[in-house]
Protein backbone atom coordinates (compact mmCIF):
# COMPACT_ATOMS: atom_id res chain seq x y z
CA UNK A 1 0.00 0.00 0.00
CA UNK A 2 1.33 3.46 -0.78
CA UNK A 3 2.14 5.41 2.39
CA UNK A 4 -0.08 8.32 1.44
CA UNK A 5 -3.24 6.24 1.26
CA UNK A 6 -6.39 7.47 2.98
CA UNK A 7 -8.57 5.46 5.39
CA UNK A 8 -8.29 1.72 4.95
CA UNK A 9 -11.86 1.17 3.81
CA UNK A 10 -11.42 3.63 0.96
CA UNK A 11 -7.84 3.05 -0.01
CA UNK A 12 -7.75 -0.71 -0.17
CA UNK A 13 -10.94 -2.29 -1.46
CA UNK A 14 -8.93 -5.40 -2.30
CA UNK A 15 -8.04 -5.95 1.34
CA UNK A 16 -10.45 -7.48 3.79
CA UNK A 17 -12.53 -5.56 6.26
CA UNK A 18 -10.27 -5.27 9.30
CA UNK A 19 -7.96 -2.30 9.78
CA UNK A 20 -4.29 -2.96 8.96
CA UNK A 21 -2.35 -4.39 11.90
CA UNK A 22 0.33 -2.40 13.74
CA UNK A 23 3.88 -3.61 14.36
CA UNK A 24 3.18 -5.08 17.79
CA UNK A 25 0.00 -6.75 16.51
CA UNK A 26 2.04 -8.31 13.67
CA UNK A 27 4.70 -9.59 16.05
CA UNK A 28 2.16 -11.04 18.49
CA UNK A 29 -0.01 -12.60 15.77
CA UNK A 30 2.92 -14.37 14.13
CA UNK A 31 4.36 -15.46 17.47
CA UNK A 32 1.00 -17.05 18.33
CA UNK A 33 0.67 -18.82 14.98
CA UNK A 34 4.22 -20.05 15.25
CA UNK A 35 3.86 -21.41 18.77
CA UNK A 36 0.60 -23.14 17.84
CA UNK A 37 2.22 -24.71 14.80
CA UNK A 38 3.40 -28.17 15.66
CA UNK A 39 4.45 -29.95 12.48
CA UNK A 40 3.95 -26.91 10.26
CA UNK A 41 2.80 -23.35 10.76
CA UNK A 42 0.99 -22.83 7.48
CA UNK A 43 -2.40 -24.08 8.65
CA UNK A 44 -2.25 -21.77 11.64
CA UNK A 45 -1.07 -18.87 9.54
CA UNK A 46 -4.11 -19.26 7.30
CA UNK A 47 -6.40 -19.56 10.30
CA UNK A 48 -4.93 -16.51 12.03
CA UNK A 49 -4.63 -14.20 9.03
CA UNK A 50 -7.83 -15.10 7.18
CA UNK A 51 -10.32 -16.44 9.71
CA UNK A 52 -9.37 -14.84 13.00
CA UNK A 53 -8.05 -11.37 12.10
CA UNK A 54 -9.61 -10.96 8.62
CA UNK A 55 -6.42 -9.31 7.43
CA UNK A 56 -6.70 -11.05 4.05
CA UNK A 57 -9.38 -12.81 2.04
CA UNK A 58 -8.72 -16.50 1.27
CA UNK A 59 -7.86 -15.53 -2.33
CA UNK A 60 -5.31 -12.95 -1.22
CA UNK A 61 -3.80 -15.47 1.15
CA UNK A 62 -3.51 -18.13 -1.56
CA UNK A 63 -1.93 -15.65 -3.94
CA UNK A 64 0.60 -14.52 -1.35
CA UNK A 65 1.39 -18.08 -0.40
CA UNK A 66 1.83 -19.10 -4.04
CA UNK A 67 4.46 -16.39 -4.38
CA UNK A 68 6.26 -17.62 -1.27
CA UNK A 69 6.08 -21.20 -2.41
CA UNK A 70 7.92 -20.74 -5.67
CA UNK A 71 10.64 -18.67 -4.04
CA UNK A 72 13.44 -20.58 -2.33
CA UNK A 73 13.65 -20.85 1.43
CA UNK A 74 11.24 -21.67 4.22
CA UNK A 75 7.74 -20.81 2.91
CA UNK A 76 6.21 -19.57 6.11
CA UNK A 77 9.19 -17.34 6.85
CA UNK A 78 8.88 -15.79 3.40
CA UNK A 79 5.16 -15.42 3.95
CA UNK A 80 5.68 -13.54 7.22
CA UNK A 81 7.98 -11.01 5.56
CA UNK A 82 5.79 -10.50 2.50
CA UNK A 83 2.68 -10.22 4.65
CA UNK A 84 4.17 -7.85 7.24
CA UNK A 85 5.72 -5.57 4.65
CA UNK A 86 2.44 -5.34 2.76
CA UNK A 87 0.88 -3.56 5.71
CA UNK A 88 3.76 -1.76 7.40
CA UNK A 89 6.67 -1.69 4.97
CA UNK A 90 10.10 -3.02 5.94
CA UNK A 91 9.44 -2.57 9.67
CA UNK A 92 6.27 -4.66 9.35
CA UNK A 93 8.18 -7.40 7.56
CA UNK A 94 10.79 -7.46 10.31
CA UNK A 95 8.13 -7.49 13.05
CA UNK A 96 6.34 -10.49 11.51
CA UNK A 97 9.67 -12.27 10.87
CA UNK A 98 10.78 -11.71 14.47
CA UNK A 99 7.43 -12.87 15.83
CA UNK A 100 7.48 -16.02 13.72
CA UNK A 101 11.06 -17.02 14.53
CA UNK A 102 11.97 -15.41 17.88
CA UNK A 103 9.90 -17.41 20.38
CA UNK A 104 10.28 -20.85 18.75
CA UNK A 105 14.04 -20.31 18.31
CA UNK A 106 14.31 -19.75 22.07
CA UNK A 107 12.37 -22.97 22.72
CA UNK A 108 14.32 -24.99 20.18
CA UNK A 109 17.63 -23.69 21.53
CA UNK A 110 16.63 -24.85 25.02
CA UNK A 111 15.68 -28.25 23.56
CA UNK A 112 19.05 -28.35 21.76
CA UNK A 113 20.85 -27.70 25.05
CA UNK A 114 18.84 -30.43 26.77
CA UNK A 115 19.59 -32.81 23.92
CA UNK A 116 23.32 -32.03 24.09
CA UNK A 117 23.22 -32.78 27.83
CA UNK A 118 20.88 -35.77 27.99
CA UNK A 119 20.78 -37.06 24.41
CA UNK A 120 22.68 -40.23 25.25
CA UNK A 121 20.32 -41.40 27.99
CA UNK A 122 18.84 -44.75 27.01
CA UNK A 123 15.15 -43.90 27.54
CA UNK A 124 15.42 -40.67 25.59
CA UNK A 125 17.22 -42.49 22.78
CA UNK A 126 14.28 -44.87 22.45
CA UNK A 127 11.68 -42.10 22.54
CA UNK A 128 13.50 -40.01 19.95
CA UNK A 129 13.95 -43.05 17.72
CA UNK A 130 10.18 -43.59 17.83
CA UNK A 131 9.43 -39.95 17.13
CA UNK A 132 11.79 -39.81 14.16
CA UNK A 133 10.20 -42.90 12.59
CA UNK A 134 6.79 -41.25 12.85
CA UNK A 135 8.15 -37.90 11.62
CA UNK A 136 9.58 -39.54 8.52
CA UNK A 137 6.18 -41.09 7.88
CA UNK A 138 4.55 -37.67 8.13
CA UNK A 139 7.02 -36.23 5.65
CA UNK A 140 6.29 -39.06 3.23
CA UNK A 141 2.56 -38.38 3.51
CA UNK A 142 3.18 -34.74 2.54
CA UNK A 143 5.18 -35.85 -0.50
CA UNK A 144 2.41 -38.27 -1.46
CA UNK A 145 -0.27 -35.59 -1.17
CA UNK A 146 1.73 -33.16 -3.29
CA UNK A 147 2.38 -35.82 -5.91
CA UNK A 148 -1.24 -36.82 -6.44
CA UNK A 149 -2.24 -33.87 -8.68
CA UNK A 150 0.81 -34.47 -10.87
CA UNK A 151 0.07 -38.18 -11.15
CA UNK A 152 -3.52 -37.43 -12.09
CA UNK A 153 -2.51 -35.01 -14.82
CA UNK A 154 0.01 -37.54 -16.20
CA UNK A 155 2.30 -34.84 -17.51
CA UNK A 156 5.40 -36.70 -18.64
CA UNK A 157 7.68 -33.66 -18.33
CA UNK A 158 6.92 -32.99 -14.68
CA UNK A 159 7.12 -36.67 -13.76
CA UNK A 160 10.51 -36.99 -15.46
CA UNK A 161 11.76 -33.83 -13.72
CA UNK A 162 10.50 -35.11 -10.37
CA UNK A 163 12.16 -38.51 -10.77
CA UNK A 164 15.41 -37.05 -12.09
CA UNK A 165 15.78 -34.77 -9.07
CA UNK A 166 14.83 -37.58 -6.71
CA UNK A 167 17.47 -39.89 -8.20
CA UNK A 168 20.19 -37.23 -8.37
CA UNK A 169 19.73 -35.98 -4.82
CA UNK A 170 18.24 -38.96 -2.99
CA UNK A 171 20.10 -41.90 -4.56
CA UNK A 172 23.27 -40.44 -6.08
CA UNK A 173 23.61 -37.85 -3.29
CA UNK A 174 24.83 -35.16 -5.66
CA UNK A 175 25.24 -31.62 -4.25
CA UNK A 176 22.00 -29.65 -4.40
CA UNK A 177 23.38 -26.47 -6.04
CA UNK A 178 24.79 -28.52 -8.93
CA UNK A 179 21.56 -30.49 -9.42
CA UNK A 180 19.33 -27.43 -9.33
CA UNK A 181 21.79 -25.44 -11.44
CA UNK A 182 20.96 -27.88 -14.23
CA UNK A 183 17.38 -28.82 -13.39
CA UNK A 184 15.90 -25.37 -12.80
CA UNK A 185 16.81 -23.69 -16.10
CA UNK A 186 15.99 -26.88 -17.98
CA UNK A 187 12.57 -27.27 -16.38
CA UNK A 188 11.72 -23.59 -16.83
CA UNK A 189 12.79 -23.67 -20.49
CA UNK A 190 10.80 -26.81 -21.27
CA UNK A 191 7.70 -25.48 -19.50
CA UNK A 192 8.06 -22.22 -21.45
CA UNK A 193 8.37 -23.96 -24.81
CA UNK A 194 5.43 -26.28 -24.10
CA UNK A 195 3.22 -23.34 -23.12
CA UNK A 196 4.07 -21.49 -26.30
CA UNK A 197 3.11 -24.57 -28.31
CA UNK A 198 -0.24 -24.77 -26.53
CA UNK A 199 -0.98 -21.14 -27.20
CA UNK A 200 0.21 -21.21 -30.84
CA UNK B 1 36.93 -15.12 5.90
CA UNK B 2 38.32 -17.52 8.46
CA UNK B 3 37.59 -21.02 7.21
CA UNK B 4 38.50 -22.55 10.57
CA UNK B 5 35.82 -20.73 12.50
CA UNK B 6 32.73 -22.98 12.70
CA UNK B 7 30.39 -19.98 12.96
CA UNK B 8 31.55 -18.78 9.53
CA UNK B 9 31.04 -22.28 8.16
CA UNK B 10 27.48 -22.28 9.51
CA UNK B 11 26.76 -18.87 8.04
CA UNK B 12 28.15 -19.79 4.67
CA UNK B 13 26.66 -23.29 4.56
CA UNK B 14 23.09 -22.39 5.48
CA UNK B 15 23.10 -19.09 3.61
CA UNK B 16 23.89 -21.04 0.46
CA UNK B 17 21.50 -23.89 1.19
CA UNK B 18 18.59 -21.50 1.80
CA UNK B 19 18.86 -20.17 -1.74
CA UNK B 20 18.47 -23.70 -3.10
CA UNK B 21 15.61 -24.74 -0.82
CA UNK B 22 13.11 -24.84 -3.66
CA UNK B 23 9.60 -25.33 -2.28
CA UNK B 24 10.49 -24.92 1.37
CA UNK B 25 12.74 -25.99 4.22
CA UNK B 26 12.11 -29.71 3.87
CA UNK B 27 13.47 -29.67 0.31
CA UNK B 28 16.88 -28.77 1.71
CA UNK B 29 17.15 -31.72 4.09
CA UNK B 30 19.20 -33.90 1.70
CA UNK B 31 21.73 -31.10 1.28
CA UNK B 32 21.81 -30.42 5.03
CA UNK B 33 22.43 -34.10 5.62
CA UNK B 34 25.14 -34.23 2.96
CA UNK B 35 26.99 -31.21 4.34
CA UNK B 36 26.43 -31.71 8.08
CA UNK B 37 26.99 -35.48 8.21
CA UNK B 38 29.05 -36.51 5.18
CA UNK B 39 31.21 -33.46 4.41
CA UNK B 40 31.77 -31.59 7.67
CA UNK B 41 31.02 -34.35 10.22
CA UNK B 42 29.15 -31.97 12.47
CA UNK B 43 26.65 -34.70 13.37
CA UNK B 44 26.41 -38.47 13.13
CA UNK B 45 23.70 -40.07 11.09
CA UNK B 46 21.77 -40.86 14.23
CA UNK B 47 22.10 -37.37 15.65
CA UNK B 48 20.73 -36.04 12.38
CA UNK B 49 17.65 -38.25 12.72
CA UNK B 50 17.33 -37.04 16.32
CA UNK B 51 17.45 -33.33 15.49
CA UNK B 52 14.92 -33.90 12.71
CA UNK B 53 12.62 -35.54 15.26
CA UNK B 54 13.10 -32.71 17.76
CA UNK B 55 12.45 -30.06 15.10
CA UNK B 56 9.18 -31.79 14.18
CA UNK B 57 8.16 -32.09 17.81
CA UNK B 58 8.76 -28.46 18.69
CA UNK B 59 6.51 -25.55 17.76
CA UNK B 60 7.45 -23.15 14.98
CA UNK B 61 8.46 -23.60 11.35
CA UNK B 62 10.05 -26.97 10.49
CA UNK B 63 13.11 -25.14 9.22
CA UNK B 64 14.27 -24.84 12.83
CA UNK B 65 16.19 -28.07 12.33
CA UNK B 66 19.00 -25.66 11.36
CA UNK B 67 18.81 -24.11 14.85
CA UNK B 68 19.52 -27.53 16.33
CA UNK B 69 22.36 -28.23 13.92
CA UNK B 70 23.80 -24.78 14.65
CA UNK B 71 23.64 -25.38 18.39
CA UNK B 72 25.47 -28.66 18.15
CA UNK B 73 28.26 -26.96 16.16
CA UNK B 74 28.73 -23.70 18.08
CA UNK B 75 26.29 -23.41 20.99
CA UNK B 76 23.79 -20.58 21.28
CA UNK B 77 25.71 -18.38 18.83
CA UNK B 78 25.69 -21.22 16.32
CA UNK B 79 21.96 -21.72 16.79
CA UNK B 80 21.19 -18.06 16.12
CA UNK B 81 23.64 -17.72 13.22
CA UNK B 82 22.40 -20.88 11.48
CA UNK B 83 18.77 -19.76 11.83
CA UNK B 84 19.41 -16.28 10.47
CA UNK B 85 21.62 -17.60 7.66
CA UNK B 86 18.84 -19.96 6.60
CA UNK B 87 16.02 -17.41 6.84
CA UNK B 88 17.29 -13.90 6.10
CA UNK B 89 18.61 -14.20 2.51
CA UNK B 90 15.42 -15.71 1.13
CA UNK B 91 13.25 -13.37 3.23
CA UNK B 92 15.00 -10.41 1.60
CA UNK B 93 14.54 -12.04 -1.80
CA UNK B 94 10.85 -12.65 -1.08
CA UNK B 95 10.43 -9.02 -0.05
CA UNK B 96 12.09 -7.83 -3.25
CA UNK B 97 10.04 -10.07 -5.51
CA UNK B 98 6.79 -9.17 -3.76
CA UNK B 99 7.52 -5.47 -4.34
CA UNK B 100 8.25 -6.23 -7.98
CA UNK B 101 5.07 -8.27 -8.39
CA UNK B 102 2.96 -5.55 -6.80
CA UNK B 103 3.80 -3.47 -9.85
CA UNK B 104 3.09 -6.13 -12.46
CA UNK B 105 0.51 -8.32 -10.79
CA UNK B 106 -0.84 -9.86 -13.97
CA UNK B 107 2.45 -11.11 -15.39
CA UNK B 108 2.40 -14.75 -16.49
CA UNK B 109 5.97 -15.64 -15.49
CA UNK B 110 5.24 -16.37 -11.81
CA UNK B 111 2.78 -19.06 -12.83
CA UNK B 112 5.23 -20.45 -15.35
CA UNK B 113 8.08 -20.62 -12.85
CA UNK B 114 5.82 -22.24 -10.30
CA UNK B 115 4.70 -24.93 -12.75
CA UNK B 116 8.33 -25.60 -13.60
CA UNK B 117 9.55 -25.75 -9.99
CA UNK B 118 6.78 -27.72 -8.28
CA UNK B 119 7.94 -31.12 -9.62
CA UNK B 120 11.53 -30.33 -8.61
CA UNK B 121 10.46 -29.49 -5.09
CA UNK B 122 8.44 -32.69 -4.79
CA UNK B 123 11.43 -34.69 -6.03
CA UNK B 124 13.59 -33.02 -3.37
CA UNK B 125 11.09 -33.72 -0.62
CA UNK B 126 10.92 -37.33 -1.76
CA UNK B 127 14.71 -37.47 -1.48
CA UNK B 128 14.40 -36.00 2.03
CA UNK B 129 11.98 -38.77 2.94
CA UNK B 130 14.33 -41.43 1.58
CA UNK B 131 17.45 -40.10 3.30
CA UNK B 132 15.68 -39.70 6.63
CA UNK B 133 14.10 -43.14 6.33
CA UNK B 134 17.55 -44.65 5.79
CA UNK B 135 18.84 -42.95 8.94
CA UNK B 136 15.79 -43.50 11.14
CA UNK B 137 14.41 -46.88 10.05
CA UNK B 138 17.17 -49.28 10.99
CA UNK B 139 14.85 -52.14 11.95
CA UNK B 140 11.74 -53.67 10.42
CA UNK B 141 9.70 -52.47 13.39
CA UNK B 142 10.91 -48.91 12.80
CA UNK B 143 10.05 -49.09 9.11
CA UNK B 144 6.62 -50.39 10.03
CA UNK B 145 6.03 -47.41 12.34
CA UNK B 146 7.03 -45.04 9.52
CA UNK B 147 4.68 -46.78 7.08
CA UNK B 148 1.76 -46.69 9.52
CA UNK B 149 2.41 -43.03 10.35
CA UNK B 150 2.41 -42.19 6.63
CA UNK B 151 -0.83 -44.10 6.06
CA UNK B 152 -2.54 -42.46 9.04
CA UNK B 153 -1.47 -39.01 7.89
CA UNK B 154 -2.73 -39.61 4.35
CA UNK B 155 -5.99 -41.33 5.24
CA UNK B 156 -7.12 -39.41 8.35
CA UNK B 157 -7.24 -35.80 9.50
CA UNK B 158 -5.50 -36.68 12.73
CA UNK B 159 -3.34 -33.90 14.20
CA UNK B 160 0.28 -34.78 13.27
CA UNK B 161 1.35 -34.14 16.85
CA UNK B 162 -0.59 -37.23 18.00
CA UNK B 163 1.17 -39.36 15.42
CA UNK B 164 4.55 -38.09 16.62
CA UNK B 165 3.64 -38.71 20.25
CA UNK B 166 2.40 -42.21 19.41
CA UNK B 167 5.78 -42.86 17.77
CA UNK B 168 7.50 -41.62 20.93
CA UNK B 169 5.38 -43.92 23.09
CA UNK B 170 6.21 -46.93 20.91
CA UNK B 171 9.89 -46.01 21.23
CA UNK B 172 9.55 -45.66 24.99
CA UNK B 173 7.89 -49.07 25.17
CA UNK B 174 10.92 -50.52 23.43
CA UNK B 175 9.08 -51.50 20.25
CA UNK B 176 11.67 -49.87 17.97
Amino acid sequence: MPPDSTPAALAAPEFSTASPPGLIALFVAFAKMSLAGFGGVLVWARRGIVEQHHWMTPEEFNETFALCHFLPGPNVVNLSVVFGSRFRGVAGGIAAFAGLLGPPVVIVTILAALYARFGEIEVLRHILAGVSCAAVGLLMSVVFRMMMPLLRKREPVSLVALSAVFIAVGLLRLPLPAVLGVAMPLSIAITFVLRRKVHA
Amino acid sequence: MNAENPVWSLLWTFGLISLFAVGGGNSAIPEMHRVAVDVRHWLTDQQFADVFAISQLSPGPNVLIVTLIGYSVAGVVGAVVATLAMCVPTAVLAYGVSQLMARSSHASWPGLIRTALVPLSIGLMGASGLILALTADRTWAAALVTAIAALLAVATRLNPLWILLAGGCLGFAGFI
